[in-house]
């Protein structure tokens, strides 16, 4: 059907200015500097600059502090998804059964994420802290091992993971309620009429039914957790100890800004580039509606 | 007639709301006294972490770093808050946060507004060019691009400014595209009629698309604001001032990282607590625009 | 009517006009610093000091963040071509300062000022690590040094004598006595572990941290921490961390709570925190010398640590006289006794000192001399200082390794080698952005 137009020759490109404008300034031009630093050493105060070729991202690729990040990204945005995805799902269920209050309940377990996530890091810093701590303190009640997460990476991570899911299962729990009301009520009864038990109606029903939320959910959590989750790092462990918890994006920020690497800040901002994008193509290309223009 | 989609759309949400109790769910089979318990537990889980830092920000030091931990509220409430809010500058952070977060909720939602109605109702040379260049931001986050935008924002003489917080957040390619979908299941008749009445295609956003968009904009409002107040690497990086800093930065301060004193966190409890209650707020009151909003951003 | 208004008028306005013209404008002079808190206020103070005492130039501080965030908006503000005249740089800054050609040298500025400031009244160990070629390039402004700090209660409890270990093989005897005794969860801890038991133990015995008389004598430096000494050092400490006589507590003053609430009976951390610990402590304590491990190994002296500040190249040359000025006031012996006073950081010209020693100010507070007596020595090429590019990168890179140590993920000769090959890399990188 051939949409209405406006006849105007002028006007849309005033229209778009605005939008375009920042877009260019603050996300096409930065883009390309970054791409164009990459290639470069440069002194701290920029005074010397040399074409160095490939030679930032050579480096980046035989150090080893490169692939820890990377395992770390990997590791905390999978904990992070498992985590919020998993115990969203589960709330979400049991939200819809047949439960009045939903949107009471809705309530009570959305408004965490509206807490920054750095903030969130700074209460479960507390929580976690091996002398004042409150979860050290009912662990130590089940075994002798110490929880110090300024020693044990392992913990320093699991720290971080749980702060950054808290803020994010109300997201979760809020699309997956949407997308199992969504589900036609006949096609579940008529399973139930065949007989079809609770898990036989899950995993044939409901599941497939909601993978297109899941899967979105799936791209968006991973995408938050290894680019946006920034915040609680830099709030709560700097990248420690030992780099334990130094995902992609903080190693960038720290070898700019307090390491004075411009060139292998801008290299590592490139490869984060190149992964977000291929990210996002996947979630565009799994959720229909938005390839076609 | 005129806005079947939105009043589709809100429709949805009603029914998120738990109004349309009649269909039959999915069950798990379990009883309605199980399916509460453990309802009631999810939520004590998920509402702890925040219960014990209230409970922190009530306590006096000595409190706080008694074992076994002492999980009850206490009565230190009033000097903790003072402090906190004295000592770091509460109501400038708290100004900064909310002129951020209203400031780029409002200019995102405006000007994508405008882009969007752009790209629906015109041709014109170059839009698949736009609706393209617009789109390809979704793939460049700032975490992404931090040390090159820091130097644009340099050069631009905008560190340490309001312009520098909000004007680059102001680029959204999710409201756009929010917009662009609803406007087009605005109905080719409408349009048209206006067209034959004379109005032009500016009045026209603005006396009939814009009154149909309000539940849109509402909840688009309350997702950005809340993006807004939380944002961190954006005002970390550009602001070094304490006049210019955020709350969720001006926190940072206080966390006891090194110092002479045993570090004081039921100060920082108290401060984190003041910096958490807009944003949450805004949720917990504003649910049903923030749940519609974050689903509408999803299509 | 209205023309005598209108004459009126102009009468004002010709009034107005011929009246004289304000006074010259104060020069503005901008400084930024990383002192936060009490030593931020301490230094609006200094600040406010100079303001009053002349009327041709202002200084405004500002606390720009902690001292890396100080640097970088140095940095960008001077890529922007607007770098304030005076930046406080830490320690572990001066290569990049040196190097850089951003900087106008403090030896420069004053001579050609024609601003006179006895050099050789500021001690050997400060002008040491921030000279070249025997000229001084930044202004020493917060010096510290590394010492034990010892709660004495629990010496008392665990019946030890009222005196702080020596060596380190006493502080592990006191350290397990205190522990039998349970006075105390463990014997000591330490805050910036690199800087306390590597960059400035290696001093205190006369052993190299790194090669080109760490770092001073040419850009090929490599790391040597990883050689017998360190070893023998670091294995000690794991070692103890199994024991429980060394609790290893985080980077920076992270551990400083575990001194501070009785945890630990001892704690290696800088000078500078006398003054907040004679507010807080809540229990009789002492402080001692650095714990050296005697013989074979002399006793030299330790470097300092702290900042300085740095005065930076593009500003209108009618600003300089004024940053000379205030340079001047902050060197002289009033301002540095204050200074030392107030904050606890080191008095470090031999004038200020011989005054506080008149006014037996070490005797009635013994702790501020521990640290002073520490940088009494002569400097030998192994103690002057350190002079590495990209030193937070390398003191990350060994800390890191550090907390492998001290979890037992790895052992000391390991993670030391380990931190010396990152180290070696870092400061390739650094020999190559800056080849002349």
């Amino acid at each position: 059907m051939k949409r209405a137009v406006f006849k105007n020759r002028r006007l849309p490109y005033l229209l778009v200015l605005p939008q375009l404008a920042v877009t260019l300034a603050f996300f096409f031009w930065p883009a390309f500097e970054s791409l164009r630093l990459s290639f470069f050493r440069t002194s701290p105060f920029g005074d010397k600059r040399l074409f160095i070729g490939l030679d930032n991202f050579r480096k980046l690729v035989v150090d080893p502090e490169y692939y820890r990040s990377i395992l770390n990204s990997f590791v905390f945005a999978s904990g992070v998804t498992a985590l919020a995805l998993g115990t969203g799902l589960f709330v979400a269920a049991l939200a819809t059964q047949k439960v009045r209050g939903l949107a009471m309940y809705r309530a009570a377990v959305l408004w965490p994420y509206g807490i920054a996530p750095p903030v969130a890091g700074i209460i479960f810093l507390f929580i976690f802290h091996p002398s004042y701590g409150v979860l050290p303190y009912w662990l130590s009640f089940v075994t002798a091992y110490e929880f110090n997460w300024l020693l044990k990476g392992w913990v320093a991570m699991a720290l971080v993971v749980v702060a950054t899911a808290w803020t994010h299962v109300g997201y979760n729990i809020a699309f997956f309620l949407a997308g199992l009301l969504a589900i036609p009520a006949s096609v579940l009864e008529a399973a139930s009429v065949d007989g079809a038990g609770p898990v036989r109606r899950f995993r044939s029903i409901v599941f497939p039914l909601l993978s297109p939320i899941t899967f979105y959910l799936l791209v968006v959590n991973m995408i938050f957790a290894f680019f946006g989750a920034f915040g609680v790092i830099h709030a709560v462990t700097q990248g420690g100890p030992g780099r334990a918890t130094e995902i992609m994006v903080f190693k960038a920020y720290k070898d700019g800004f307090i390491g004075l690497n411009l060139g292998s800040s801008a290299a590592q901002s490139v490869v984060l580039m190149v992964v977000v994008i291929v990210l996002t193509a996947l979630q565009f290309r799994f959720v229909e509606r938005r390839v076609t223009y | 007639m005129a806005a079947d989609g939105a009043v589709a759309a809100s429709a949805r949400v009603e029914a998120l709301g738990g109004a349309a109790t009649m269909r039959r769910r999915w069950s798990l089979g379990w009883g309605a006294f199980v399916v509460h318990a453990l309802l009631l537990l999810s939520v004590a889980v998920i509402a702890f972490p925040l219960y014990y830092a209230f409970v922190i920000s009530t306590q006096t030091l000595q409190e706080v770093i008694t074992r076994p931990p002492i999980l009850r509220p206490s009565t230190n409430l009033l000097p903790n808050y003072v402090e906190a809010w004295t000592r770091s500058h509460m109501t400038r952070l708290l100004w900064n946060s909310g002129v951020v977060a209203v400031v780029s909720a409002v200019g995102k939602v405006t000007i994508s507004m405008l882009s969007a109605f752009a790209i629906v109702y015109f041709n014109f040379r170059g839009k698949s060019l736009a609706f393209w260049l617009i789109f390809v931001t979704l793939m460049l986050p700032v975490e992404v691009r931090i040390m090159a935008t820091y130097e644009v924002i340099g050069n631009l003489g905008w560190l340490d400014s309001y312009a520098g917080l909000t004007v680059p957040l102001m680029a959204s390619a999710t409201a756009t595209f929010l917009f662009r979908q609803f406007y087009r299941t605005v109905p080719n008749e409408l349009v048209e009629a206006a067209q034959l009445d004379g109005v032009g295609p500016l009045r026209f956003l603005w006396a009939f698309l814009l009154p149909l968009s309000w539940a849109n904009i509402a909840a688009l409002f309350v997702v950005l604001f809340i993006y807004g107040w939380n944002q961190y690497l954006w005002p970390l990086m550009i602001t070094n001032t304490e006049a210019m800093r955020v709350v969720v930065i001006g926190l940072e301060d206080l966390i006891p990282r090194t110092g002479t004193h045993i570090p004081e966190w039921n100060v920082l409890m108290a401060a984190a607590m003041m910096a958490l209650l807009p944003p949450v707020a805004v949720i917990v009151v504003m649910q049903r625009w923030f749940v519609k909003g974050l689903i509408e951003t999803e299509k | 009517m209205k023309r005598s208004a209108s004459i009126v008028g102009v009468l004002t306005a010709a009034v107005l006009l011929a009246a004289p013209a304000p006074a010259a404008a104060k020069t503005e002079i901008h400084f930024w610093h990383a002192m936060g808190g009490q030593l931020g206020e301490a230094t609006n103070e200094l600040v406010r000091q100079f303001n009053q005492s002349q009327a041709e130039h202002e200084v405004k501080a500002l606390n720009k963040g902690t001292y890396p965030e100080v640097l970088t908006a140095a940095i960008a503000a001077y890529r922007q071509k607007n770098p304030p005249h005076i930046v406080q740089v830490f320690d572990v800054g001066t290569q990049t300062m040196l190097l850089s050609g951003a900087v106008y040298p403090i030896f420069q500025l004053t001579r050609e000022q024609e601003i006179a400031i006895d050099w050789n009244d500021f001690i050997k160990p400060v002008t040491g690590y921030y000279s070249k070629d025997g000229n001084l390039y930044s202004m020493p402004f917060n010096s510290s040094s590394p010492i034990l700090y010892v709660n004495r209660d629990a010496f008392k409890k665990a019946g030890l004598p009222d005196r702080p270990p020596a060596t380190w093989r006493e502080v592990g005897e006191a350290s397990k006595k205190i522990l039998a005794a349970g006075a105390a969860k463990c014997g000591f801890t330490t805050s910036w572990p690199s800087w306390t038991m590597l960059e400035n133990t290696f001093p205190w015995h006369d052993q190299p941290f790194a090669t080109n008389a760490n770092g001073y004598t040419g850009l090929d430096t490599t790391l040597l921490i990883n050689g017998e000494f360190g070893v023998k050092h670091i294995g000690q400490l794991a070692a103890w961390q199994k024991e429980g006589v060394f609790s290893y507590g985080g980077r920076m003053g992270q551990p400083d709570p575990k001194f501070i609430n009785g945890d630990c009976a001892m704690l290696v951390q800088s000078s500078a925190v006398i003054g907040g610990f004679k507010k807080s402590l809540k229990f009789e304590w002492g402080t001692g010398q650095l714990p050296h491990w005697g013989p074979p190994y002399r006793k030299q002296n330790t470097v300092v640590g702290g900042a300085t500040l740095w005065v930076m190249k593009g500003q209108k040359a009618s600003d300089y006289p004024g940053v000379a000025r205030f340079m001047k006031f902050l060197a002289e012996p009033h301002q540095q006794m204050w200074w030392h006073v107030t904050t606890g950081y080191l008095p470090i010209t031999h004038s200020a000192i011989k005054n506080l020693e008149t006014g037996h100010h070490f005797k009635k507070n013994a702790e501020q001399w521990t640290a002073l007596s520490q940088l009494t020595a002569k400097p030998t090429p192994n103690s002057l200082g350190h002079r590495l590019g990209n030193f937070v990168q390398i003191r990350e890179a060994i800390e890191g390794e550090l907390e492998n140590i001290f979890a037992g993920t790895k052992t000391a000769k390991q993670g030391l080698d380990d931190a010396v090959a990152k180290g070696n890399e870092i400061l390739k990188e650094f020999a190559a952005s800056n080849r002349p």
